[in-house]
């Protein structure tokens, strides 16, 4: 029973990874990134996601390492507030209260107890640097109200401003200047650039700046492709700059490695990787086709990772020799999705549209990235003037076994190329493979695409709907011979209406008919013969959306128009059941009952409507469910029913219903109370489980062993105590010594039953204390050369422990014993 | 992160018949020599040793011919009635004949006479073989009677009278002496053993049976007959494997390839037929002029050889493959090139870096990775390309188009190369799968050269072509035009379905329209 509060909507999944620049950890383990209300820390070696950090109640808008504790991260939010996070185990330490909504925060080494954020006072578009005293205080909240201005008229980007040779100075970049503060004389030197009224000088912009780790140097970039690397800026006379160019499109992002700042990396439109060696016009190195926009560019403080933000939602984590060696792919986003929503009935992954020509498949358990499927197969060419393939239609079918996908081309009015690809699923490379390819399937665009889902259909089957007024089947036939086997796909059937133009088409849950919208005309086709059966009209405009009931509800054709009529035909008695006015924008049936969902659109916003159409009466109906309009909605099984129990709430037992509103942001309903967050059920692999076997590793392998080894021994103590009640010393002893310094079990095992059979032969008290004593000075005289302080502590304390085991052992037996364990443990000290 | 992706060539189906690697290889004859004999060729038979000379029986005659010949090198005619079934034995020197009379006749090859003469039976011998042993000789007749006889002294061994009709053909198994198969016009085909004085095994054709054939291993036994050609499974005790109708006349012969991987039959609707032993699917088909009666394979396939009724002999030989052993005489790299470093056994220390393979680009694709877009469209007008396949040159302008450059990679060239790309065009234009983009760049072609028309001779005339090619290509499609209109007219009154004409239609006017605004475009600048 989960209790019902009132249904939600909730955002899930899918926020920007590239919203700021991400961050490493000291030891370039972990990769932090903002992702709406969250941090994400990933592993920069497995590519998976260790931690999310909540806490934040907006938009987080910056993260920096504290530069005090390489293992703590502060964090500002648009909440006003900045926090502290133990990011190894996940745990907020300390809030601190700002009070304005800040955008983005800044650290510097030698400021300990203060940090920089941007904040916005009076005017919208004006932005400040302030320093932002943090008080010490043991409690969890603490309101940081020291505020100290440092720089006026800035940009809101983190990206335009920076601060370099260990904080002595700020640069700060906004249209045509360049603004350095420096800290000690508490001056502004500003440099201005020839605007834009000079054509030559269009596009001199600012638009990213970053600062030389070592030497008083900074390089700006600009929005006409150059870099600028500036000198001698402290004086406002004196100044020189000298010009880097390669980029032929805005430069998006500047930084200099870490170590000696030697090489400047930069980034743009081109998705282009550039790096400058000795900042020098000539010696330069590329990493290309990195996918997408170079959002953003960060660099480990070790200084052997690079990563780069991409437009694409996307993280790639470069070696220092500039080979991409990790891929963190969140939802893409910045693209017009054609294809709407589809599940796929394999891995019940959401599909849409991703990269441009590709269709990404991805995981709304993990909000991940599963994987992404070249459609278009062609080189992709990074230009803003360009038309590119658009992928247009995809479509699963028969459990996932096709896919077929549909990409045009259209550069005039007149030309255009279409294409559609059947994908079929091979088992053993577990992906689509390109099967048959169809160009010009129709003569115009391409309007609907579905497949027979009925699970008797023997042959598959596959309708495409087009604007040029006819609709065909392709069935799939054996195309083998004795040289190679083959199958294919091939036009079965054209079908048309009075060359009307065909908008939808749709096939019924048993497969044996097909439903296809010709503008304000329904034509019922036998799936058999390809016989028109019947027609409806309603003349209430052309349909926009049709789609057969489904289980006891399959008589039901349901049909929406453009003049905002929603009609319920019954296929039985082939009349109109019920028509109401309704301007559905999104209609979809849930694949595991009756309901079909249709989302409304009017001024105010989206309405959801959840009903039977069986029934007059709708199931559901949530006003207002999104400000915006909403644009794709599909029904997604879920793993596990839940069990709602009120009516109202009945129809989310069994599927989850995820719309995509216009600014592509993914919600969908919970009726779970807001602390019970949609966490995802991933594994969080760490790091060290997969690191491949370097010399590295060997090296470094030394200290984790240790590190290891002393973990090990509390997890032993543990897990003695849990099996007995009394702390026995002999297991305790037996445990805590490791085992190559043990003699032979069979030499241990009698001594060891014995010391747990201690009742009968027990000593008198005063005997102990003079063994002991004795013990002590053999020892001290057998080991004359490795007299130990803390050996002897580690001796004392184990022979109490262990004297239920000593009591039993002859004298040389004892100093076998005891030799032994000197010799390895002197070994261990060592190390 | 992924390479370079390169440019996707479009395909087009061929039309036509489907090549495929037996298309290839039973196409590889010369064109047959036709040799005229007296009557119909009834049985042909290679000698199975070198030289590979095969013996024609033809009415009354036995002749021997050279793999080359088209003179008989040699002729037994000492019968008084018809021949049949010239047979050679395993190697080579002796030669069995039946006859019309009943007489089964023994030639040596070098010899003139009868060796032996076998008599006994009392019609017509149409089939004879020699067995595995060599030494004895088995004959089916006319008088239902199949008979074995021993060579050294010329006597009958054994008679088998289970046959209920004409005995017409027959064959002794190729590894058991004491095997031997018969089929007769009683419909069955019988296997008998000389050890048991009966038939072991018989099978029910269902038509008179016309020729047997076993396999070289004697598991898989072929009976033609009628319209059929059956396989049946011996070593099942005669199951029926398969059952071929591919045939519409009588099947009259067999014959196995050398390989054994394909089966030959020759059937009196003047056709042979080439079949695949694996699957049993007919992989290529020959034509004759006249009904086949007989037919042969020679040693590795190097003739064939072809009886008609008509007495016509035709002698198909292989093609000469030495043109082809000069073209990949080029020096190959040592072996040792392609195991460089493969082989190399990682030792304990070792981390294994392997090197990421290359991906092969062809240089077009070459050129466009790095952006050389004249260059690339400059490697795909080369002659060698554009003749031989058209379709790289036009996906690579494809590309260019879809990349937003084609107009400057088609600026500024010289007379020689603008020649090269209008003579592409004139060759290509009218050609339905490239028009749509042929057109855009006669179109660009045009507006890019127009200032520079009248300065070079060549490029005019090549222009007027071009011009002279449109006008011709928009006076078809009007005619295909108004043939569709009246065909429309014609379907109108059937009330069937329209949609495919409907179809064709569109891509027609398309075509015109565009092709009518070039024409607009190069009558303007020819004017000018």
């Amino acid at each position: 029973m989960v209790e019902e509060a009132s249904l939600r909507v909730v955002r899930c999944g899918g926020s920007e990874l590239n919203f700021r620049r991400a961050v490493f950890s000291a030891d370039s383990k972990y990769i932090f990134c903002v992702s709406g209300d969250f941090i994400k820390v990933y592993s920069t070696a497995t590519e998976e996601c260790v931690h999310i950090l909540h806490g934040h109640s907006d938009l987080v808008t910056g993260i920096q390492l504290n530069p005090n504790n390489h293992l703590q991260l502060y964090s500002c939010s648009f909440d006003g507030t900045i926090k502290l996070w133990d990011y190894i185990d996940g745990i907020l330490i300390k809030t601190f209260i700002v009070g304005h909504k800040l955008h983005a925060l800044f650290t510097v080494a030698h400021t300990e107890d203060s940090v920089f954020v941007t904040i916005n006072k009076e005017k919208p578009d004006t932005f400040q640097l302030v320093s932002v005293k943090l008080p010490k205080s043991s409690s969890q909240e603490i309101k940081a109200k020291e505020i100290s201005f440092v720089l006026d008229y800035i940009n809101q980007s983190p990206k335009c401003i920076a601060f370099g040779n260990k904080g002595e100075y700020v640069a700060a970049v906004r249209d045509f200047y360049l603004s350095v503060y420096f800290f000690k004389k508490k001056t502004t030197s500003r440099f201005t650039l020839s605007s834009s009224r000079n054509k030559k000088h269009a596009k001199n912009n600012f638009t990213c700046v970053a600062c030389h780790p070592k030497e008083d140097c900074v390089a700006s970039g600009h929005k006409d492709g150059k870099i600028r690397l500036w000198r001698n800026f402290d004086d406002d006379k004196k100044y020189t700059y000298t010009c880097l160019h390669w980029h032929h499109d805005m430069v998006m992002d500047l930084a200099f490695s870490v170590t000696e700042g030697t090489s400047l990396l930069s980034g743009g439109r081109e998705s282009v990787l550039v790096e400058w060696r000795n900042a020098t016009e000539k010696n330069k190195e590329f990493l290309p086709r990195l996918g997408a926009t170079i959002e953003h560019i960060s660099v480990s403080p070790a200084g052997d990772l690079f990563c780069t933000s991409h437009s694409d939602n996307k993280i790639v984590v470069i070696h220092r020799n500039l080979e991409a060696s990790a891929v963190i792919q969140g939802l893409v986003k910045d693209r017009n999705i054609f294809t709407g929503l589809m599940i796929d009935p394999r891995t019940r992954a959401l599909v849409l549209n991703g990269k441009p020509g590709h269709l990404q498949f991805y995981s709304l358990q993990s909000d991940k990235q599963l994987y992404n499927l070249d459609i278009v197969q062609q080189e992709y060419i990074n230009d803003t003037n360009l038309i590119q393939i658009e992928l247009t239609k995809a479509a699963f079918g028969c459990q996932g076994h096709w896919l077929a996908t549909v990409e045009q081309w259209q550069e005039k009015e007149t030309e255009l190329e279409l294409q559609m690809k059947l994908w079929a699923y091979n088992k053993k490379t577990q992906g689509f493979i390109l099967n048959t390819k169809v160009s010009m399937p129709h003569e115009d665009h391409i309007t609907a695409l579905c497949f027979c889902n009925a699970e008797k259909s023997e042959n598959p089957t596959l309708v495409t709907a087009s604007k040029d007024g006819h609709f065909k089947v392709w069935i799939l036939t054996d195309d083998s011979d004795i040289y190679k086997k083959a199958v294919g796909w091939t036009c079965d059937f054209v079908g048309s209406y009075h060359k009307y133009q065909a908008t939808n088409c749709c096939f019924s849950e048993d497969g044996s008919l097909l439903a296809v919208s010709f503008e304000e005309i329904v034509t019922i086709w036998d799936s058999e013969t390809w016989e028109l059966k019947c027609t409806f009209c309603q003349r209430a405009g052309k349909i926009r959306h049709l789609c057969f009931g489904r289980l006891t509800c399959s008589k039901y054709l349901l049909g929406a128009t453009e003049n905002d009529i929603l009609c319920c035909w019954n296929l039985l008695s082939c009349t109109l059941e019920w028509s109401t006015k309704l301007n559905v924008s999104v209609m979809g049936p849930d694949p595991n009952s009756e309901n079909i969902a249709a989302i409304s659109q009017s001024s105010v916003g989206s309405d959801l409507f959840v009903f039977k159409p069986s029934e007059p009466r709708p199931v559901y109906i949530q006003k207002n469910i999104s400000r915006e309009e909403v644009h794709w909605g599909v029904f997604i099984p879920r793993d596990v029913p839940e069990s709602f129990t009120s009516e109202a709430y009945q129809w989310l037992n069994r599927s989850q219903f995820y719309f995509l509103t216009k600014s592509q942001s993914l919600l969908t309903f919970s009726a779970k109370s807001p602390e019970e967050k949609l966490t995802p059920t991933s594994k969080q692999l760490l790091a060290e489980e997969s690191l491949p076997t370097t010399p590295f590793y060997f090296i470094l392998g030394k200290h984790r062993q240790q590190q290891d080894e002393k973990l090990n021994d509390a997890l032993g103590n543990e897990l003695v105590q849990l099996p007995l009640t009394e702390n026995i010393p002999a297991i305790s002893e037996l445990l805590h010594t490791p085992a190559h310094v043990l003699p032979s079990a069979s030499f241990l095992c009698s001594m060891f039953i014995n010391s747990l059979l201690l009742s009968k032969e027990s000593k008198s008290a005063e005997e102990i204390p003079d063994d002991v004593d004795m013990e002590e000075e053999k020892e001290s005289e057998d080991s004359d050369e490795e007299n130990d302080f803390t050996e002897k502590v580690q001796d004392t304390d184990s022979i109490d422990l262990g004297e239920d085991i000593m009591h039993q052992l002859s004298k040389s037996e004892e100093k076998e014993l005891r030799k032994l364990r000197k010799v390895d443990y002197s070994w261990i000290t060592a190390l | 992160m992924a390479g370079y992706k390169p440019v996707v060539i479009q395909t087009y189906p061929i039309l036509g018949e489907k090549i495929t690697q037996d298309t290839l290889y039973w196409n590889n004859y010369k064109t047959p020599v036709q040799i005229k004999e007296f009557g119909a060729v009834s049985k042909v038979d290679f000698s199975p040793q070198s030289p590979y000379n095969y013996a024609v029986t033809a009415s009354s005659r036995i002749h021997i011919y050279g793999r080359y010949s088209q003179e008989p090198i040699k002729t037994f005619s000492r019968f008084k009635d018809t021949a049949y079934c010239a047979t050679f034995r395993q190697d080579g020197k002796l030669l069995v004949a039946g006859s019309e009379d009943g007489g089964v006749q023994l030639f040596d090859i070098s010899g003139r006479a009868p060796l032996r003469q076998f008599e006994g039976h009392t019609k017509a011998v149409h089939t004879v073989d020699f067995t595995a042993d060599k030494y004895h000789v088995v004959s089916g007749a006319d008088d239902y009677t199949v008979k074995l006889w021993d060579i050294p002294n010329s006597k009958e061994i054994l008679t088998f009278k289970e046959h209920s009709d004409y005995v017409r053909c027959g064959c002794a198994s190729k590894l058991n002496p004491d095997l031997l198969v018969t089929g007769s016009y009683d419909h069955t085909v019988k296997m008998f053993d000389t050890r048991t004085n009966e038939s072991v095994i018989s099978v029910e054709h269902g038509q008179p049976v016309e020729s047997v054939l076993l396999f070289p291993s004697g598991g898989l036994l072929v009976s033609a007959g009628g319209r059929y050609v059956k396989v049946w499974d011996m070593l099942k005790g005669g199951q029926l494997l398969v059952s071929l109708k591919n045939h519409h006349k009588t099947v009259t012969c067999l014959c196995l390839s050398s390989s054994g991987q394909r089966l030959l039959s020759g059937s009196l609707d003047r056709k042979v037929k080439v079949y695949s032993t694996a699957s049993y699917k007919v992989v290529h088909s020959f034509d004759y002029a006249a009904s086949i009666l007989s037919l042969a394979l020679a040693h590795e396939d190097e003739t064939i050889v072809v009886g008609m009724t008509n007495g016509i002999l035709s002698v198909k030989h292989r093609k000469s493959e030495a043109k082809k052993d000069a073209s990949s005489r080029r020096r190959r790299p040592a072996y040792r090139t392609f195991i460089k470093g493969k082989n190399y056994m990682k030792q304990r220390d070792d981390v294994l870096i392997s090197r990421p393979s290359k991906k092969h680009l062809e240089l077009y694709d070459r050129d466009l990775k790095n952006f050389r877009i004249s260059k690339a469209l400059d490697r795909v007008l080369e002659p060698e390309v554009t003749m031989k396949t058209p379709e790289v040159t036009v996906s690579i302008i494809k590309e260019l188009n879809r990349r937003g450059v084609l107009a400057n990679a088609l600026a500024g060239r010289d007379e020689k190369e603008l020649s090269r790309l209008l003579n592409f065009l004139i060759r290509n234009l009218s050609q339905p799968r490239f028009a749509p983009i042929l057109i855009n760049v006669a179109e660009m072609i045009i507006d890019i050269y127009l200032p520079v028309i009248g300065q070079s001779p060549v490029v005019d005339k090549k222009f007027l072509l071009l011009q002279g090619l449109v006008e011709k290509e928009i006076d078809y499609q009007r005619e295909l035009l108004e043939t569709l209109g009246m065909m429309e007219m014609l379907f109108a009154t059937t009330t069937t379905k329209e949609s495919t004409f409907t179809l064709e239609h569109k891509s027609d006017e398309f075509l015109e329209n565009s092709l009518t605004s070039v024409l607009e475009k190069s009558k303007t600048k020819t004017n000018s």
